[in-house]
């Protein structure tokens, strides 16, 4: 029995097939303004991609902000719960994972069951997430994509103090007056990234291995920025943009 | 919730606290004649949640409290609009929304109640916070009336002899003070049975929360945050020793006939910090959903945490003590210690904790105090960020995903 996991989350809708403790694929698409569209979407996209009969899906979790509305899923359970599950799934020995989403980030400690133990979380202020980098992207004129490789070759990364996204995005915007390196200035938005994100982190007693997942995890220069004040290794999950959702059909299939 | 299902639920019907409707008619009643003190000549006193009230009782003053007057706003939805306006007027949105919605009402006679009846006099204790001191000096400037300021010493750990002296002395000026504004001489035998009937309000209050302990718990945290009105407003008053007379009896029948707030309740919270008065009963049904029961809170047993400092039949005397050692006027390592106490007492499963972006004190120990519960007791905690009356610093569907996360995490 094929079981489901979609992830509505602000920006993206996730989802992942899992059979037989094996995952059969995943997708995402733009949630756009309907979340209730959006999941409909994504589900029967994956089907139709895997070539999967509906009547072969067994249960249906759903996670995100927009869980609540996958009128078809079976059960709606938090991303907290399903992030941690997902990287379970990935790694059983995962104790910590850290999630930078579009417009929130978390840290949750796992125990060895992949239960989480503790979280914490910051949805309120847009430094620390995803949506820090767009805008700092957009003040510096480079495409996001290319930040993780630039800030590797920055020589003195710059200092961005503020905690703020936008007084750091009028900062970055003095600094590059100031005739100041593009990476270095990148390199710097990275670090104040991971600064905040661990900040956050430290209110739980953070245990090795450390996955990182949401779509900034692909970003190599916040996934260093990270190691560098956690003081530990962190793992980056192969399939960090679906994780939620792999998670989802994992606790849907009862694990 | 939706007023449309007119159709009465019996289960619901019997749930209903009874006592709510006296409750109701007392407030309004008071509320009435605290307006027309004017007409009727009596006198009017601010005075701050935490302030030495039996005095005024004795005086025959009537107690006024813009914190009340300040629940009653957010309850009624009103913050946000005088918050605006406050801010409108040069004070910065970061400050208690109580003193913000408490100033900007003055200058509209706006609120739930069209404005509190005008002062002749302010009475301040700094036992609650820094705040209320600022707060009453603008207040004693607009209205041109006295101020009188209690100022209680941080107790971090003890209370010293040299405090006991510095406080009791100012309890002698108190008097003094009322007595000049008044044009009367307190009648000191009087001031002795307020105190006497102040304890009993006071223990009947502490009787009525700890009916809770009880599983299941006849009322919640969020019954409390509203009967809790009479206990900060009229202490020193029969009234109180009535009415919770009445409510501890009420609950005790719940209990005996197995009446819960909770239908089905199978985890019990302590919730720390004001309410979110304008999303109590959002928050009540989230965490009914979830079986989950705020048995106990910091906040309403503040109002009879001092029992043990008071002496009935030296109440002057005591009340130097009984009026520093408060919740908020100690060290942040004693509130950690009576919050395991209460976890104890209560035997709850987890903690809630409103970081409250408006009142500092309240909030700035949160996250030790949570460590220190997860250290002794191994329990989780889960912080709601919010303001009590403000809903600009409310976000709903990201606390609905806290409070489903952290539900996870105890059903386990
Ligand atoms: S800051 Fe806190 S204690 Fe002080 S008046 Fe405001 S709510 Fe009350």
């Amino acid at each position: 029995m094929v079981t489901i996991g979609i992830d509505i989350g602000s920006i993206s809708a996730k989802a992942a097939a899992i059979a037989k403790d094996k995952l059969l694929g995943s997708k995402v698409i733009l949630t756009g303004y309907n979340a209730r569209q959006a999941g409909m979407a994504v589900f029967e996209g994956l089907l139709k991609e895997l070539a999967i009969d509906r009547d072969a899906v067994g249960r249906i979790v759903a996670t995100g902000y927009g869980r609540n509305s996958v009128d078809f899923a079976d059960q709606a359970v938090t991303e907290i719960t399903c992030h941690a599950a997902g990287a379970h799934f990935q790694d059983p020995e995962v104790r910590a994972v850290i999630d930078i989403g579009g417009q929130d980030s978390k840290a949750i400690a796992l125990g060895p069951n992949g239960r989480v133990t503790d979280f914490a979380m910051n949805d309120k202020c847009a430094a620390g997430t995803g949506r820090f980098l767009e805008v700092m992207a957009r003040a510096l004129e480079v495409d996001l994509d290319a930040f993780g490789e630039m800030s590797l070759q920055a020589d003195e990364p710059a200092k961005i103090s503020s905690l703020c996204t936008v007084f750091a995005e009028s900062e970055v915007i003095s600094l590059i007056a100031k005739g100041a390196r593009r990476t270095n200035i990148i390199a710097g938005i990275h670090a104040s990234i991971g600064a905040r994100v661990v900040a956050m982190a430290n209110r739980l007693k953070l245990q090795a291995p450390v996955m990182m997942t949401g779509g900034v995890a692909h970003n190599i220069g916040v996934v260093k920025a990270l190691e560098d004040k956690l003081g530990l290794p962190v793992q980056v999950s192969a399939h960090a943009q679906v994780n939620g959702a792999i998670g989802a059909a994992r606790l849907a299939a009862g694990g | 919730m939706s007023d449309q299902e007119k159709t009465i639920d019996p289960e619901k019907e019997r749930r209903k606290i009874k006592s709510v409707k006296t409750m109701k008619d007392i407030m309004t009643h008071y509320y009435i004649e605290a307006k027309t003190a004017e007409e009727t000549g009596k006198k009017v006193a601010w005075i701050t949640s935490g302030g030495p009230v039996e005095p005024l009782i004795a005086m025959d003053v009537i107690p006024v409290y813009p914190e009340n007057h300040g629940a009653m706003i957010g309850a009624s939805k009103m913050g946000t609009d005088l918050c605006e306006k406050a801010e409108g007027m040069g004070y910065s949105g970061d400050l208690c929304t109580y003193a913000l919605a408490d100033i900007a009402c003055s200058t509209v006679n706006g609120g739930p109640i069209g404005g509190l009846p005008k002062p002749d006099m302010l009475v301040c204790g700094n036992n609650i916070c820094g705040t209320v001191l600022k707060w009453y000096e603008v207040q004693a400037r607009y209205y041109d009336v006295p101020l009188f300021i209690l100022d209680t010493p941080f107790c971090h750990t003890e209370f010293s002899d040299e405090a006991r002296q510095y406080v009791r002395r100012q309890i002698d000026e108190y008097l003094v003070f009322l007595e000049t504004v008044c044009g009367k001489k307190c009648d000191h035998d009087h001031l002795r049975d307020v105190g006497r009937l102040s304890m009993e309000g006071q223990r009947l209050w502490q009787a009525v929360l700890d009916t809770t302990m009880n599983k299941p718990a006849p009322m919640s945290a969020f019954d409390a945050f509203f009967h809790l009105a009479l206990i900060v407003t009229l202490r020193g008053t029969q009234t109180v020793v009535d009415y919770y007379t009445g409510l501890l009896e009420e609950m005790k029948n719940r209990v005996a006939e197995g009446i819960s707030a909770v239908p089905e309740e199978r985890y019990r919270l302590l919730w720390d910090n004001l309410p979110i008065w304008f999303k109590t009963r959002w928050l009540s049904d989230k965490f009914a959903a979830h079986k989950a029961c705020l048995v106990a809170d910091t906040y309403t047993s503040a109002w009879c945490g001092s029992l043990p400092y008071l002496d009935e039949n030296n109440f002057l005397e005591s009340m130097a003590e009984g009026y520093s050692r408060i919740y908020l006027n100690i060290g942040t390592d004693r509130m950690a210690e009576m919050v395991v106490e209460m976890i104890d007492k209560y035997e709850v499963d987890g903690l809630v904790m409103h970081s409250n972006r408006s009142c500092k004190p309240y909030s700035l120990g949160q996250y030790d105090i949570a460590r220190i519960v997860q250290e002794k007791r191994g329990l989780p905690t889960l912080i709601i960020e919010a303001n009590m009356t403000d809903a600009r610093s409310f976000s709903e569907s990201q606390i609905d995903t806290r409070i489903d996360a952290f539900m996870e995490v105890l059903k386990g």
